[in-house]
């Protein structure tokens, strides 16, 4: 089962663990691996529960995962390990090119989505993948947003003169940054475009960032400099954090339900309510136009963490939303694991609308 | 001596019901939270069906006192969809693993 053990450059080797049910691409990628400059250590697994012990058993660097497996799949295994090992390199392998698999599993916080290599240049392709993630991880690198800020990101790009798109990604929020030259050039978010959709695109808290080719005849709506945009989307989210509202001096904002009221701009809804998911009793609520919001509160509460139980007894992942169907209201629920947002819609809204509007607003209220 | 030992060796306790493949299909609850029909496969266990069943008619309800009353709740897990469908104080209930 094992390969090489020769230790890496910071002392230790990479232990790197091949999860397929493919007995011949298991093999396959363990010969492969085994001649990356680092040698590392290849372990094998044939399903994800026993992926999962061995994950257990002793750290991993990283988790390659075909997707389609019998029992539990490629997206279950990858639910339990983001949870349970945060720090897990992880690339999905997979036979098929499907746009929405690759959405899906970035969405995860995957670090890297690569099609099962067939040819000798796509074999090289893939070997030269794997390494410089791990290389990347060596020399402290990143790949997305969580060890290193967005704004350190565009900095860099813009002080090394890189021409190159940013391509951000935060759940269903897609924003992309244009640089020439080091130049910020635009940027754009849903219907936004220049310095707000930069700003925006700015204050969000994670995600994960491609780099796309370069597109040097985007039409320039940025005109300010990129330091001082990054100055002044700094100074915005301290002044939120700090409880103030951005852009007036210090007065202190009335309560954080402010910032509700910037989510309630959001076509179709009527009240907002959010509340500590984790504390039993005394938990904090936050509401925008609700009526009746401790019993909303205590209702939605009691919802998601009695849902949250159920999925991981039945081990199909984190909760990610609750949407509602009711004559009266139509209803979207989020949680971000400490705490829950709670969404009253228009009841002529869809109930795809429901989710997608439910998505949005939870990753900006999430931001 | 053995014969002894052996008729008072206590029993092992009977594992939690392990779920290993995402179910697939669909069950019906009343207002009591008893099943009533399933197509479910037999190999998952009831347990948790019932387990299921009653989160669902709880949050109709208490939706209801909380002055949100819905047809029908959507539970969006990473590999598994949950769909319920209110009914007269009880649920339709359809799962389906997200593939």
């Amino acid at each position: 089962m094992k390969n090489g053990s020769i230790r890496g450059a910071m002392g230790q080797a990479h232990k790197i663990l091949v999860l397929d049910d493919d007995p011949d691409f298991r093999e396959l990628c363990q010969e492969l691996l085994a001649t990356l400059p680092s040698e590392p250590e290849v372990n094998a697994a044939s399903s994800g529960s026993h992926a999962i012990a061995l994950l257990d058993s002793e750290p991993h660097s990283l988790l390659m995962t075909d997707l389609k497996m019998p029992n539990m799949d490629g997206f279950q295994v990858l639910s339990i390990v983001k949870r349970r090992f945060p720090n897990l390199k992880t690339i999905v392998m997979t036979g098929v090119s499907d746009d929405d698999l690759r959405d899906r599993a970035y969405a995860i916080g995957i670090d890297l989505f690569i099609e099962k290599p067939k040819t000798p240049s796509e074999f090289k392709l893939f070997v030269d993948c794997v390494d410089s993630l791990l290389v990347r991880e060596e020399h402290g690198g990143f790949r997305g947003v969580q060890s290193k800020s967005l704004s350190d990101i565009v900095q860099m790009e813009s002080m090394s003169m890189t021409s190159t798109t940013l391509k951000v990604t935060n759940g269903p929020l897609v924003g992309k940054i244009w640089l020439v030259g080091g130049d910020l050039i635009d940027a754009e978010v849903g219907d936004e475009k220049g310095e707000e959709a930069f700003k925006r695109i700015m204050g969000w808290k994670s995600g994960t960032f491609e780099n796309l080719p370069a597109d040097e005849s985007r039409e320039r709506n940025i005109f300010a400099s990129v330091q001082g945009l990054l100055l002044d989307s700094a100074q915005t989210l301290d002044e939120i954090a700090a409880g103030e509202v951005p852009g007036s001096g210090g007065e202190k904002a009335e309560g954080t339900s402010s910032g509700l009221s910037q989510l309630a701009k959001q076509g179709g809804l009527e009240f907002i309510v959010t509340a500590d998911l984790k504390k039993k009793r005394n938990f904090t609520i936050d509401q925008f136009a609700c009526e009746d919001p401790d019993l909303v509160a205590k209702w939605a509460r009691d919802t998601m963490n009695r849902f949250s139980e159920l999925g991981e007894m039945l081990r199909a992942g984190k909760l990610n939303n609750i949407a509602g169907v009711g004559s009266q209201r139509n209803i979207g629920m989020a949680g971000n694991g400490d705490e829950m947002i709670c969404l009253g819609l228009n009841p002529k809204m869809k109930p795809k609308d429901i989710l997608e509007t439910t998505k949005k607003v939870a990753v900006q209220w999430s931001s | 001596m053995e014969f002894l030992k052996n008729l008072f060796k206590p029993k092992p306790k009977r594992e939690a019901a392990k779920i290993d493949r995402l179910p697939n299909g669909s069950f019906t609850v009343d207002s009591s939270c008893r099943i009533l029909t399933s197509t479910l496969p037999q190999s998952f266990p009831v347990s948790v069906v019932a387990d299921i069943g009653q989160a669902v008619v709880e949050a109709f309800r208490e939706g209801q006192g909380a002055g949100i009353p819905l047809t029908e709740l959507q539970f969006h897990f990473g590999s598994l969809k949950i769909t319920a469908r209110e009914q007269r104080g009880g649920a339709m209930i359809f799962l389906a693993p997200i593939r």
